[in-house]
């Protein structure tokens, strides 16, 4: 039997803001327990939500880069439900009138072929709390710092057939969040969560099958496995002729099966009802516009930008793209710099990485500022710094010290060449080796390099390369 | 001693006639002596004594705002830091607020400090008083009657002059129905006016916090100082600049008064229908025109506030879960029985009740039928009430159908209880400022006035209720012998 898959992806993504959705209390990860609860997080008697202003922007940003209709009337909604992670006893969340609906965005599959993912709505609503089941015997464990947190719900139509179109949507949905700087896509922490629904119908047929639901998959290879799991889970189950159970699951990674989350019990009726305590979201046009003036450059329109330059691959674009600190630093040194992209890109990708993976740091902490490396780029590309002085350089710059004219002159790199004592330095050179000497001009032209690292030798490696190499060459054979 | 107005009792601190300490310990002696009211759930005996010497201190440097020196006794769901917030609820008895309501935070800003927490039915849920986990509190005028409620300890304090003045809140006339049965003067401002931040939540579109006292004028000077946009409440209203006590003299010649014909129906007790025809001759001599006026929808007024304000109740109270504060039921193995367990043990009958009720009009199946109606409902009736207030300024009647009832009585019949709410509801389902003065008595006990106006026209309210007065001496009755001291 075929089977066809239907996926539909809701991801919730954790909006970088400075304080929480409804509270003023502090969004950073990993406080002690219960450090970043405010009042109203805990949902005191009293307390009463006010809304942050910046989750807007943010909304209004995401609704733009999807060309999604953004309501100029949204409505907040109790979502109700009974868990200790949830104080107020109910989730504000957006049900009927969500602030975004109806965008897209258009994906790269793996074949190369592009696939229009429909985004049916965007909504804002309050992440809960954590219920730490692990950390003492006998009781459970409530940290209400997440609740509160804004979340930006995204839902995509079902519209997705294969494991690979999903991990594709979602890699580019995940670049989109992170280069719109709306959510720092970290998802360890958590700020980047994926639920996955996933049914088969037999092939050919319109008809859609019972969907499971998994949640809370926080790698994309996790939901590849999960997708992959739950494929052979439903067709095996429907090739015997049983029924699919719609019902949540939860993905195990050490034993790459999916498992059920809840018991059997009746769906759940959350009695959604307009929060009384806070007032409809009304959106101006004039907000809008001004949004749209501070949107970033998207990485679709990057790519474009990119593929127009010489000499860069799709890999390089990758590199660039891979976090936006990384786009951002490329730009700034290509923009203070003279020499090409291809030198920019090979050192980033090179030199530069290789000192951020060993200090552990990503192109956001970089200690180098953009203008000082583009600097040196210059230095390079008009061969007044040599690729070895170039590294020391940069070495310098990473340690602190601030300019690079300053390492050039402490490190005796603008000394001109000395033309006359370099010239001595050879003869002198020749004169001790008057065997390989003869040998060179006997045809062994790989003798070269011998007298190269003997007169490199001597001049301490100060020497320029490409200068001791032309006047050799002319030296040897006079 | 607490016979005086606010104005004078603040006259007589800052020219040091009387002190703090010693008008102090006169409301918590008139406290103790008047225990079997049960009008208090709260005392904070020593803390009361220490804010009166702070008090005392400034006003000897002649350094005392308006109030200060002044205590005061608030309602126990709204947020103090001194004393637990109780809400009258098991659930919450041993509850101490980390916050304090911004309604008495701006009283104490201008000097006033809490001395005790006034008895309510329970999360203001009642009209009795009687839905309290303390008990309930006892009418002063006759201790066998209900105070109303569900601000009937605040009430009941005012009237026994056991306290200057008091807090309350009104959900669906919680503030005015008690004023009325006691004899005194309270208001609901325009929703909005007051922050609700603080005010424990019953029904979030219809609570209001407001004050209870003896006259307009004791209002004014409150209601002025709790008013002001509060950016701790995304339902609190920047109000334009007013001076409620300079507008108490306004003239009120040419203002029109509208008399609803459907107020005048067969459960209103006789005697308070003549009361109130009563008062409106008194406005005429003001100058003001009485003009009878049509509220066709008011039938549907109770219905349409039970239907909201029980869904908003079973949503408000979610949080009462026996988890991070409140009671904690001892008797549950599973998470489900520690929070049905906890809310069965922890809120008395009445909320349960309401709570039900709520949950149900929410629910799946139901919502359209019920609670989608209701919103519709609420919005046409403050549509028709605006209208007729385009044609009078002051919408006037019973603030309810009979005098105070007996203890008891409406304890097996809850849907009685809640028609007696019948006035008073309106003005809470579209926002309106709305406010009870005593006008006369029937077989000793008092009868109640309401004045309902426009949205931010308190003052109006305000300016005829205390030229009425003027004329009268109702607001000056007490039950209680006065100069005790």
């Amino acid at each position: 039997m075929n089977w066809d898959i239907t996926i539909g992806l809701e991801v919730h993504v954790q909006l970088m803001t400075q304080s929480k959705l409804f509270s003023a209390a502090a969004t950073t990860f990993g406080s002690a327990p219960n450090e970043q609860t405010s009042f109203v997080d805990a949902g005191l008697p009293g307390v009463l939500p006010v809304l942050n202003a910046e989750v807007v922007t943010m909304a209004i940003k995401f609704g733009l880069a999807i060309n999604a209709q953004i309501n100029r009337q949204s409505i907040f909604e109790r979502k109700h439900y009974f868990y200790p992670d949830l104080p107020k006893g109910y989730q504000i969340s957006q049900f009927q009138q969500p602030i975004v609906e109806h965008g897209f965005v258009d994906v790269c599959i793996d074949d190369g072929s592009l696939k229009q993912v429909a985004i049916v709505r965007a909504h804002l609503e309050e992440d809960a709390g954590k219920s730490l089941h692990e950390q003492q015997p006998q009781y459970t464990g409530i940290d209400l710092n997440r609740s509160g947190n804004p979340l930006l719900e995204i839902v995509t139509a079902p519209c997705l057939t294969s494991s690979e179109e999903a991990v594709a949507y979602l890699k580019t949905l995940h670049q989109l969040v992170r280069f719109l700087k709306i959510c720092d896509g970290n998802m360890q922490e958590g700020s980047f969560r994926c639920d996955v629904n996933f049914s088969v119908k037999p092939k050919g047929s319109s008809q859609l099958g019972t969907r499971t639901e998994i949640k809370n998959l926080n790698s994309f290879k996790f939901i590849e496995q999960a997708i992959a799991y739950e494929y052979e889970r439903h067709t095996e189950l429907l090739e015997l002729g049983q029924k699919i159970i719609q019902e949540t699951r939860l993905y195990n990674p050490d034993t790459q099966c999916t498992y059920v989350m809840r018991e059997k019990e009746d769906a759940q009726d959350y009695r959604y009802a307009p929060d009384p305590d806070l007032l409809p979201l009304d959106i101006s046009e004039e907000q809008i516009q001004a949004v749209s003036e501070l949107m970033p450059t998207l990485p679709a329109q990057i790519k474009q930008e990119l593929a127009t330059l010489s000499e860069i691959t799709d890999e390089d674009i990758r590199f660039i793209l891979s976090t936006p600190c990384t786009y951002d630093y490329f730009r700034k040194a290509s923009h203070y710099s003279q020499s090409d992209a291809k030198q920019i890109l090979n050192w980033l990708k090179g030199y530069v990485s290789s000192l951020l993976n060993e200090a552990q740091l990503t192109f956001a902490e970089l200690p180098i500022k953009a203008p000082a490396f583009a600097t040196v780029m210059n230095k390079l590309h008009e061969k007044s710094l040599s690729q070895n002085q170039a590294k020391i350089v940069l070495q310098k710059l990473w340690q602190g010290i601030p300019t690079v004219d300053e390492i050039i002159e402490q490190e005796g790199f603008n000394q001109k060449t000395d033309l006359d004592a370099l010239t001595g330095l050879i003869k002198q050179t020749i004169a001790e080796f008057p065997e390989q000497h003869q040998e060179f001009l006997a045809g062994k032209d790989k003798l070269l390099s011998f007298f190269i690292g003997q007169v490199m030798k001597k001049t301490r490696g100060q020497g320029n390369p490409e200068e001791v190499l032309s006047l050799l060459n002319r030296m040897l054979r006079k | 001693m607490i016979d005086q107005s606010l104005l004078e009792l603040s006259k007589q601190l800052h020219l040091k006639q009387i002190s703090s300490v010693e008008l102090t310990q006169y409301c918590l002696q008139q406290m103790q002596a008047h225990q079997h009211l049960n009008a208090f759930i709260s005392i904070d005996e020593e803390g009361a004594l220490k804010e009166a010497q702070k008090a005392d201190v400034l006003l000897q440097r002649s350094q005392g705002s308006l109030l200060t020196g002044i205590p005061m006794v608030v309602k126990d769901n709204l947020c103090t830091l001194n004393m637990p917030t109780t809400c009258a609820s098991k659930m919450l008895a041993d509850y101490h607020s980390p916050i304090e309501a911004t309604a008495v935070s701006r009283l104490k800003a201008l000097g006033a400090f809490t001395i005790a927490k006034t008895n309510l039915d329970e999360f203001a849920m009642g009209s009795t008083t009687e839905n309290s986990f303390f008990g309930p509190t006892k009418n002063p005028w006759d201790v066998t009657l209900v105070p109303g409620g569900s601000s009937g300890g605040s009430a009941a304090a005012v009237a026994a002059r056991l306290a200057p003045f008091a807090l309350g809140s009104d959900t669906g006339g919680s503030i005015r129905q008690p004023a009325a049965f006691c004899g005194i003067s309270g208001i609901k401002p325009t929703y909005g006016l007051v922050s609700r931040w603080g005010l424990v939540a019953y029904a979030s579109s219809l609570d209001q916090a407001g004050p209870i006292a003896k006259s307009a004028e004791d209002l004014a000077v409150l209601l002025q100082g709790m008013i002001g946009f509060d950016s701790k409440d995304s339902t609190s209203v920047h109000g334009k600049t007013v001076d409620y006590l300079m507008e108490l003299t306004k003239p009120l010649q040419g203002y029109k008064v509208g008399l609803p014909t459907s107020f005048f129906q067969k459960g209103l007790d006789k005697d308070i229908q003549v009361a109130v025809v009563k008062a409106c001759d008194a406005f005429k001599q003001l100058g003001m025109e009485i003009v009878e006026v049509d509220l066709s929808l008011y039938p549907l007024w109770v219905p349409t506030y039970y239907v909201i304000a029980c869904a908003e109740a079973s949503s408000n109270l979610s949080r009462y879960d026996g988890i991070r504060y409140g009671h904690r039921s001892k008797h549950q193995q599973t998470l489900k029985e520690l929070i049905t367990h906890s809310r069965s043990e922890g809120f008395g009958k009445e909320v349960q009740r309401r709570i039900l009720t709520g949950t149900h009009v929410l629910s799946s199946g139901y919502y359209d039928a019920y609670y989608l109606q209701a919103l519709k409902i609420r919005k046409l009736i403050q549509d028709e009430l605006l209208q007729v207030l385009e044609q009078v300024d002051v919408i006037i009647g019973p603030t309810t159908a009979t005098i105070a009832t007996a203890l008891g009585q409406e304890q097996n019949n809850p849907v009685a209880s809640y028609l007696q709410d019948v006035y008073t509801v309106a003005a809470n389902l579209a926002g309106l400022p709305a406010l009870s003065i005593p006008t006369g008595f029937k077989d000793g006990l008092p009868i109640g006035l309401q004045l309902m106006g426009r949205h931010f026209q308190d003052a109006l309210l305000l300016a005829m209720a205390h030229q009425y007065q003027n004329l009268t001496n109702w607001h000056q009755i007490s039950p209680m012998p006065t100069g005790d001291l």
